[in-house]
């Protein structure tokens, strides 16, 4: 047989396939479990030793969503039979639902903020790094490690100028707050990113657009950024991720209007002890987004972190 | 189709001068090719014309109109760039269409569509037009490169090097193409090549850089036969002119240093005798390496020369160049 530098033989794919398995189960399963424990009922959920197999329960997802309180049989029956499978999800654990949750409009927010953060960071990002890439910046290089050495300490940090500025532009639990934060962590490393990938698409398409008729503009918009969408879905999965993820400044900053879904879900307390259906529930739901964009976005994704290995 | 001048123009990198007072005409319906080695300007010449650069000084006009400020898009010029850049992420079918979807063109799709295919036909690349551009050999790349050039109706068509990468017959029936094309539609070209055939064939002009200076203009053959300078001389020529110590031959003026021999300038049978070191039998003709005196020559012969390595024959030179030590042609 001959020997191939980009082929590898029947062996090393087996083995590399196994390598590939092996890792997956050992990051899966812990996902698994928040997955099962969310259709698991109560007590299946603390059952020792812990059940792989179980009666799957839309409890916790009935938990998540509402707020019940405890009834008395006598409650119970004077309130009549359960409307919907809903209420009779909650009758069965003895409780009566008093209302929506708060989950939702967390889970909004997070959205909101999240989404919305990401997009303000590619425009900006985008439009910084192709100035920086294509024209003359006076002091280029100082500025651009300027824009890095702004990450190099843990954003929390400076938690608490950040918490003062907040209260004094009145920006403190507001999702216009949270969304120009995100932006401003991600920022950096966006640009440095970007700049990278458009460093790589030689100036000569611009150039060919501009004598092709187009303005700079018109270059820009129908050249560079097609080529640059590799990498602009690649940053923008890095920014989701962290805006998503975001806790410490999530708990300093929100409280009320705009929190986000992470010092959310932690306080989802059962009526009676932790109500670990129901986190595992919001866990589940709040996994979801990230991994649908990350999805949609996945044949960007692994070309942009080859950096662009497969581009001519 | 227009006339293009550039007038005195001159661009500095740091310390080397890309272009350095450059005075060039190409007049309405030219096909002006630009000669020198790497690094002489021809690329930076196309690029003020194209106005992806500005002068330092000087100016450029377009049919008469000065464009020295105006952005690319505004002078109507078609460029082909030495590396050859194709939009990675269209298919050929939309590379080829680009300039013609410009914002102000407004051709209709029809005429987009017959302009397309008409190209493509031209080149050779219809059964490639819905591949992506990344999906193609070098050679199919740079025919793409070229129609892109060749869909519009500019003033003047850049063209830096376009059959570089190309096989030695597709160069061939291109080259034709191309001048056929120009022949028909009075096309202005401004082209560079290191290619003595194209050069020849193809110009009806010749521009000579040396380190960012014109330092001949005219018709390919006043070149070869009167060139400016030793410089100029050895631009064209297969094989090479020969450049010797002018004291080698009887006859040569007194500042003479260089004496220029072409093969054609080699008169056989006649003179002092060489040594035949080696013969090279190309097909059409011979070429024959020869010592003489001390110093090694190169000269053609006819196809069927019955000489061989070893042989001794007699030469002397008939009409030489003569240069003085600068480099000039002493007349
Ligand atoms: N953007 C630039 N920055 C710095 N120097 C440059 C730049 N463009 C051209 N030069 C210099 O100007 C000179 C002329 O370059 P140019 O590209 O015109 O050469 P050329 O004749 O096209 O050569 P080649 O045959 O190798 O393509 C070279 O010395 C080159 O290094
Ligand atoms: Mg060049």
């Amino acid at each position: 047989m001959s020997y191939s530098i980009t082929e590898p033989t029947a062996r090393v794919k087996w083995l590399a396939g196994g390598l590939v398995v092996a890792y997956a189960l050992i990051t899966l399963v812990p996902l698994l479990w928040i997955i099962a424990t969310g259709f698991k009922s109560g007590a299946d959920s603390i059952a020792y030793p812990p059940k792989v197999l179980f009666e799957p329960s839309l409890e916790g997802y009935v938990n998540l969503f509402t707020d019940r309180t405890r009834a008395t049989p006598e409650m119970l029956e004077a309130a009549g039979p359960p409307q919907n499978w809903v209420e009779q999800v909650a009758r069965d654990q003895g409780q009566v639902i008093a209302g929506p949750s708060r989950f939702g409009e967390r889970f909004l927010n997070s959205v909101i903020i999240g989404f919305g953060s990401t997009a303000l960071c590619m425009i900006l990002g985008t439009a910084a790094a192709y100035a920086f890439s294509r024209f003359r910046v006076p002091l280029k290089d100082d500025l651009m490690f300027f824009i890095l050495s702004t990450r190099m300490m843990p954003p929390i940090a400076v938690a608490i100028p950040i918490f003062l500025m907040f209260r004094q532009l009145g920006l403190s639990d507001t999702h216009l707050g949270m969304i120009l934060l995100y932006t401003a962590v991600n920022l950096s490393l966006s640009v440095w990113l970007l700049k990278g990938f458009i460093d790589e698409i030689p100036v000569e398409y611009e150039e060919a657009a501009l004598i092709d008729g187009y303005t700079r503009f018109q270059a820009f918009y129908k050249v560079v950024l097609p080529q640059a969408a590799t990498g602009i879905a690649s940053t923008a999965i890095f920014c989701l991720i962290f805006a998503w993820n975001e806790y410490a400044f999530a708990v300093l900053l929100t409280s009320g209007n705009a929190q986000t879904a992470p010092p959310f879900i932690p306080t989802i307390i059962g009526v009676g002890g932790k109500d670990w259906p129901a986190v595992a529930a919001g866990a589940t739901l709040f996994l979801l987004p990230v991994m649908v964009f990350t999805i949609l976005l996945r044949k960007h994704l692994l070309r942009g972190i080859t950096f662009g290995a497969l581009r001519k | 189709m227009a006339e293009v001048t550039l007038q005195n123009v001159s661009r500095h990198y740091g310390s080397t001068a890309a272009l350095d007072g450059v005075s060039l005409t190409v007049p309405d319906g030219a096909f002006v090719v630009l000669l020198g080695p790497t690094g002489a300007g021809k690329t930076s010449c196309l690029r003020m014309v194209a106005g992806l650069d500005r002068p330092d000084q000087g100016r450029v006009l377009i049919g008469g109109q000065d464009v020295t400020e105006a952005s690319p898009a505004a002078r109507n010029v078609a460029m082909v760039f030495q590396q050859y850049s194709l939009y990675a992420h269209l298919t050929v079918r939309q590379n080829l269409e680009f300039s013609l979807k410009a914002p102000g063109l407004k051709l209709g799709a029809a005429e987009i569509t017959a302009r397309v295919s008409r190209v493509a036909e031209v080149l050779q690349i219809s059964h490639k037009l819905n591949n992506r551009a990344t999906q193609l050999s070098g050679g199919e790349m740079q025919r793409v490169s070229i129609g892109r050039a060749l869909v519009r109706d500019p003033a003047i068509y850049l063209m830096d090097e376009p059959l570089s990468s190309l096989d030695a017959k597709l160069r061939a029936d291109l080259r034709i193409e191309l001048k056929a094309i120009q022949a028909q539609s009075g096309a202005t070209l401004l082209y560079v090549t290191h290619d003595q055939i194209e050069a020849m064939t193809m110009a009806t002009h010749v521009g000579i850089l040396d380190h960012g200076r014109l330092v001949q203009f005219g018709p390919p053959r006043e070149i070869y036969e009167a060139p400016v300078s030793l410089y100029a001389a050895s631009r064209l020529g297969q094989p090479r002119i020969n450049l010797l110590p002018a004291a080698l031959f009887p006859g040569a003026p007194a500042r003479a240093k260089t004496i220029g021999l072409r093969p054609e300038q080699i008169f056989q049978g006649e003179g002092e005798e060489g040594q035949v070191q080696r013969v090279e039998h190309l097909g059409d003709q011979t070429r024959l390496h020869l010592s003489y005196r001390g110093e090694s020559l190169i000269t053609v012969t006819d196809a069927h020369s019955p000489l061989r390595a070893g042989d001794s024959l007699r030469i002397r030179p008939q009409n030489p160049f003569y240069f003085d030590a600068d480099g000039a042609r002493i007349i």
